[in-house]
């Protein structure tokens, strides 16, 4: 069975993990070898989370440079900042809706222009699903569910070997009960918002 | 129930390194878990706490690695399965113990996990635990996947008893905090009680015992050796001349990248994964099979060092390459790219590197460093002592934990810092000679770890500086473990005692104590300047709760506040606290009051009192 390398970056607690930990349920569900490697040292202080899933036949955990066939961004600049790991043929889905860290929001360092961004991610990959994820999860009646819509975006993408059904399944399994609703309308309205972009 | 306590054998199961190792533990029949928390190992620990608390194991955060190992060392010299839990550098701490615990061994097995950190994500240094066990003379087991982490335990623990020796169980940050599917084997019920047969001749290692305990040690070695020669976790794949010797998550890396450069029909790799005592005969032939030997190990060249040498022993002159400016850096973790391209260039395999894009047109990304959390007791600590000092030539000793982060600017209030509990023992030495003011800072678990006798030490050669003492309530780096100073009633659970870290500063004669609660600004900057002031040891004790770990609790805090129009733009709030729930919108100071914990601290330094808290509408 092929590879496949899926990098997700995010500001501590945006939910990569869950994302992460849902994709790899579902992994199971479908019995796909899965196997996912986390760095988030200092993540509840506001740092940088990033994991990384190879779905297939490989024994590595650790994606390297310019190898993500898929990279998902939970917020722009750090979607900016993961492409060292993508290459021309990588497909990246990022949110808009910026978290500037805190130099930026004391007018310290200055956040990159989203257009400026957009362009830049899509000369040097094949592909950029570009949305306002944050408002979707606000549509889905909660705002802590960005994770799913991007998880949705993905799965509409057909580049990870994961069926929307799995994914639903691993989300009921996974997430906590009172949010699985939520949860589930989030993926439907990335998957939605998905379709068309590009 | 703990989902790590589930009977079902052969059902598999999503787990992270450290789950797969923590039912590992469960599967192998543990009865005595003990830790000092550090991550990368800190969630095998959380895992035993939990179980501990709906099975029969025994479960205890001790006071440091070292006492964790001692009390784990008399549970295995009582008969029973004991797991002792820590990072890399607790090690060190734990030396002491182990060092001679090989030579006494144990009854039950003893399975001493170290959880190394090529890269540093999390830890002062690097250093490569491997050598702990050809220095102590312990055998040592490494997995490479979650599967083999969890399966390996009681492998370890047989070894243990069998040898009746601590077996060393050692991971790397890729292994600890991988996840993958892994399948669950039955659990064996713990032993629930255990006694010491007494043998002094045996276990009271006087010089005349220890003579014949360190030779019999090296018989034990000898025995270990042939279960390595034997082990299945030491296994040569393929028939190839090209040989690999490899070990860990650099296994997966090289069975990936034979795959890759499609070269898996030339390459004969060998797997270590019981990797001291090596195999040596087995490693022998293995080379006289081989053209050209590539060692491919994260961190020091431990392998590499003993498969030269006996290459040397056969008179064997095959290359044997590893760390060099051409393969592999001693700096560092690998990845799959750096492992191909080494196998690539070793082996002379055309291979085309994957394209990074070019990035010379990127704008500058800003940083996200990390930060003292919003409302954290820390900052409002480092601004009071900042304040204090002010006109002062000081030296600010730091330790680990959190608070470290307060080293950068605009707090600024860390200088130097060497490993746990280190701060005291240097601020003595810093006051003797430099006619500085030295102020140190040690958190509460850190403080009971190894503050203790570098304070005594202060007290005792009558060195003269201010200890100032965080005391959040928790253990909040590692993920908000208890410890001595914490009371577990708040916690719902009964059966632990609590020690004051006041009384304790106050028993070994600090003279000037001051406890200070550090969200009332302008008191404890004058309580600090007293203790700043005061000739000899003096020391503060700063009192409030971990921001992250009272919303935890639920425990409520006051009302979020706002910037009112009385704001004239001093901006003293960002440029002298940086709190992150501040942010500036055209051109006006905000906060976000989702993030806001309401401690006030900004609001009283406001020179215009501006910052207001928000009132209920």
């Amino acid at each position: 069975m092929n590879t496949t390398r899926l990098i997700i970056v995010a500001v501590g607690g945006q939910g990569n993990l869950l994302a992460s930990r849902v994709l790899g349920e579902a992994a199971l569900l479908s019995d796909i070898p899965v196997r996912m490697s986390e760095i988030h040292g200092m993540a509840q202080r506001g740092g940088v989370v990033e994991s990384s899933i190879v779905f297939g036949d490989a024994r590595s955990t650790v994606i390297s440079d310019g190898e993500a066939d898929v990279l998902i961004g939970f917020e722009p600049s750090e979607t900016l900042r993961a492409l060292n790991k993508c290459n021309l043929n990588t497909v990246v889905i990022t949110n808009l809706a910026k978290l500037p860290s805190f130099t930026v929001t004391t007018g310290k360092s200055v956040y990159p222009d989203l257009d400026v961004l957009q362009e830049l991610i899509r000369n040097k990959t094949a592909k950029l699903i570009a949305f306002d994820a944050a408002s979707l999860a606000i549509k889905a009646g909660n705002v802590l569910s960005v994770n799913m819509v991007l998880l949705g975006a993905l799965i509409q993408t057909h580049t990870v070997p994961l069926s929307a059904e799995n994914v639903k399944e691993a989300i009921i399994k996974r997430t906590r009960e009172a949010f699985v609703e939520s949860n589930l309308k989030a993926f439907d309205l990335g998957f939605s918002a998905a379709q068309g972009l590009g | 129930m703990h989902k790590l306590l589930t009977e079902h054998s052969g059902l598999k199961m999503l787990l992270l390194g450290n789950e797969a190792i923590a039912r590992g533990a469960v599967e192998a029949g543990v009865a005595v878990g003990t830790t000092y928390p550090g991550t990368p190992s800190s969630e095998i620990s959380t895992n035993f706490f939990q179980m501990s608390r709906e099975s029969d194991l025994y479960f205890e955060y001790s006071t440091n690695e070292k006492v964790a190992l001692e009390v784990a060392a008399a549970t295995a010299n009582s008969g029973l399965r004991s797991m002792c839990v820590m990072k890399h550098v607790g090690m060190n701490v734990a030396a002491d113990v182990f060092m001679t615990l090989a030579y006494i061994g144990v009854k039950g097995g003893l399975v001493i996990v170290t959880a190394d950190d090529p890269y540093m994500f999390s830890s002062q240094n690097e250093q490569d635990n491997r050598y702990y066990s050809k220095f102590s003379g312990l055998p040592m087991v490494e997995p490479s996947s979650v599967q083999e982490a969890k399966d390996m335990v009681a492998y370890a623990f047989d070894i243990s008893e069998k040898l009746q020796q601590p077996v060393i169980f050692r991971t790397t940050t890729r292994i600890n905090h991988s996840t993958a599917d892994v399948v669950l084997g039955e659990i064996k019920a713990p032993q629930t009680s255990g006694d010491i047969s007494k043998d002094p001749f045996n276990q009271v290692p006087v010089p005349a015992v220890a003579r014949n305990l360190h030779a019999r040690l090296l018989k034990k070695l000898e025995t270990a050796e042939k279960m390595s020669e034997n082990s299945k976790y030491n296994f040569i794949m393929g028939n190839g001349v090209w040989g690999i010797i490899c070990n860990g998550v650099s296994y997966n890396y090289v069975s990936d990248a034979a795959k890759d450069l499609n070269i898996e029909h030339r390459v004969k790799i060998f797997r270590m994964g019981f990797s001291y005592p090596m195999p040596r005969a087995t490693i022998k032939q293995f080379l006289k099979e081989c053209e050209k030997v590539l060692v491919v190990e994260e961190g020091e060249p431990f392998m590499e060092e003993t498969v030269k040498m006996l290459a040397q022993e056969e008179k064997l002159t095959l290359p044997i390459l590893g760390k060099s400016e051409k393969y592999f850096s001693r700096l560092y973790e690998f990845d799959p790219a750096l492992v191909r391209q080494s196998m690539a260039t070793c082996f002379d395999v055309a291979y085309t590197p994957a394209k990074v894009p070019d990035l010379s047109d990127i704008p500058e990304i800003p940083d996200r460093p990390p930060n003292l959390c919003a409302g954290c007791s820390h900052r409002a600590t480092f601004y009071a002592v900042k304040k204090a000092s002010e006109g002062m030539d000081t030296i600010c000793p730091t330790d680990i934990g959190c608070y470290t982060l307060g080293f950068l600017p605009p707090l600024a209030m860390g200088d130097f810092l060497i490993c746990m509990g280190a701060s005291a023992g240097v601020s003595c030495g810093f006051s003797i000679k430099t006619n500085k003011k030295v102020i140190s800072f040690i958190g509460d678990s850190t403080f009971f770890h190894s503050g203790i006798p570098g304070l005594i030490n202060a007290v005792y050669n009558n060195h003269n500086f201010t200890m100032v003492i965080l005391d959040n309530g928790t253990t909040a780096m590692t993920g908000h473990q208890p410890n001595p100073g914490v009371d577990m009633k708040e916690l719902d659970i009964d059966g632990y005692g609590r020690v004051s870290i006041e009384e304790i500063v106050r028993a070994v004669g600090v003279s000037h104590v001051t406890v200070i609660r550090p969200y009332r600004v302008k008191k404890s900057i004058h309580a600090v300047k007293e203790a700043l002031n005061f000739k000899g040891v003096s020391v503060v004790i700063s009192k409030e709760m971990c921001t992250l770990y009272a919303k935890g609790l639920k425990k409520a805090r006051g009302k979020p506040f706002f910037v009112s129009d009385k704001c004239k733009g001093h901006k003293n709030c960002i440029n002298e606290l940086a709190c992150p729930a501040f942010y500036i919108e055209n051109q006006r100071v905000n906060i976000d009051p989702v993030m806001c914990s309401g401690c006030s601290v900004c609001a009283q330094i406001c020179p215009e009192h501006a910052i207001l808290p928000i009132r209920d509408t």
